[in-house]
């Protein structure tokens, strides 16, 4: 399937679901309305698409206005070698996603990690615990809204004299 | 008296001298120093030659702490234990910049210096610091220890 027709075929397919497709450093990008994230992975994951692979998942915070938080979904078909992108926006006041655990098993801990740097919630996620901060750790570090120097000491520190 | 004050000067010096040939390290690697650390450990450079060539892998058994990378405050209590399980008499080396004082990193997740936690004998400054580097740290604590006053504690001294 040549990529003219893929993205044709996404496009009658799941219409519905993509705002815009553009292109990036050789990758097709698809913007995805949020809602419809967890339904168009189901259908990319299956044939005739075939992402088989979720390569990363991460987030961005860009600070202002309403769709503060972006996820981006990198995705790779093994049987087709082209890679997607995909990306959702998120509201700033409560950024809450479809988890796709379900579909991809990495998806668990990069998941974990976008809750614990971003403080997004995905709903569906079997065990939505912070992965690299610590228990008791208070905010999202990767925020920009969060003081950069903040940090939350475990043990007392002495000061520097 | 003043023949037994020299006979404990003497006995001080012995002391120092055996304590500071055989510092047995516990090395505590948590980055990329620890690549300067085998360097330094190994035959090209060979810290053994200076008596601290035994590694031990538990804190109990070890009398040097060598404190190699960044330490987070994730990891500090993990630190603060390992300290606190080595046996008297005992030093601590910070190794490189992170260890001296965060390093590059200064953000919410990094300690800014294991000296904030622990007492430390020797920085090690560097990125990473080079096996010569070390050695020469390895040295200004063998002279610290010859002439620091030695613990006493076993013949009931203070």
């Amino acid at each position: 399937m040549g990529r003219e027709t893929l993205i044709d075929e996404i496009r009658t397919k799941l219409g519905d679901a993509v705002e815009s497709v553009s292109e990036s450093y050789g990758d097709d990008v698809l913007a995805v309305r949020p809602g419809f994230l967890r339904s168009l992975m189901v259908a990319l994951r299956a044939a005739p698409f075939d992402y088989a692979v979720l390569l990363d998942l991460t987030c961005v915070d860009f600070t202002a206005g309403e769709g503060r938080f972006e996820l981006v979904y990198h995705l790779y078909s093994l049987s087709r070698n082209v890679r997607l992108r995909l990306k959702t926006s998120l509201p700033a006041a409560d950024p809450v996603a479809d988890s796709i655990t379900g579909l991809w098993k990495n998806a668990d801990w990069l998941e974990r990690e976008v809750f614990d740097m971003f403080g997004v919630r995905f709903t569906g996620h079997p065990d939505l615990r912070r992965l690299l901060t610590y228990e008791g750790f208070e905010g999202h570090p990767l925020r920009k809204s969060y003081p950069w120097r903040l940090a939350q000491p475990r043990i007392p520190m002495k000061d520097k004299v | 008296m003043s023949g037994l004050d020299f006979l404990t000067t003497r006995l001080e010096m012995a002391l120092g001298w055996g304590r500071k040939y055989s510092l047995f390290h516990y090395p505590f690697i948590t980055a990329c120093c620890g690549m300067e650390y085998m360097s330094a450990a190994c035959a090209h450079f060979d810290i053994d030659r200076f008596g601290a060539g035994l590694t031990r892998f538990s804190p109990r058994q070890a009398d040097l702490l060598l404190v190699v990378g960044t330490v987070t405050h994730k990891l500090a209590p993990v630190l603060k234990t390992v300290y606190d399980q080595m046996l008297e008499p005992k030093w601590v080396i910070a190794f490189g910049a992170c260890a001296v004082s965060g390093g590059i990193y200064q953000n919410y997740a990094v300690v800014q210096g294991i000296d904030r936690i622990i007492p430390v004998d020797v920085y090690i400054p560097g990125c990473p610091p080079r096996p010569e580097t070390v050695l020469d740290g390895l040295m200004k604590l063998q002279d610290k220890i010859q002439h620091q006053k030695q613990d006493w504690r076993w013949a009931g001294k203070p």
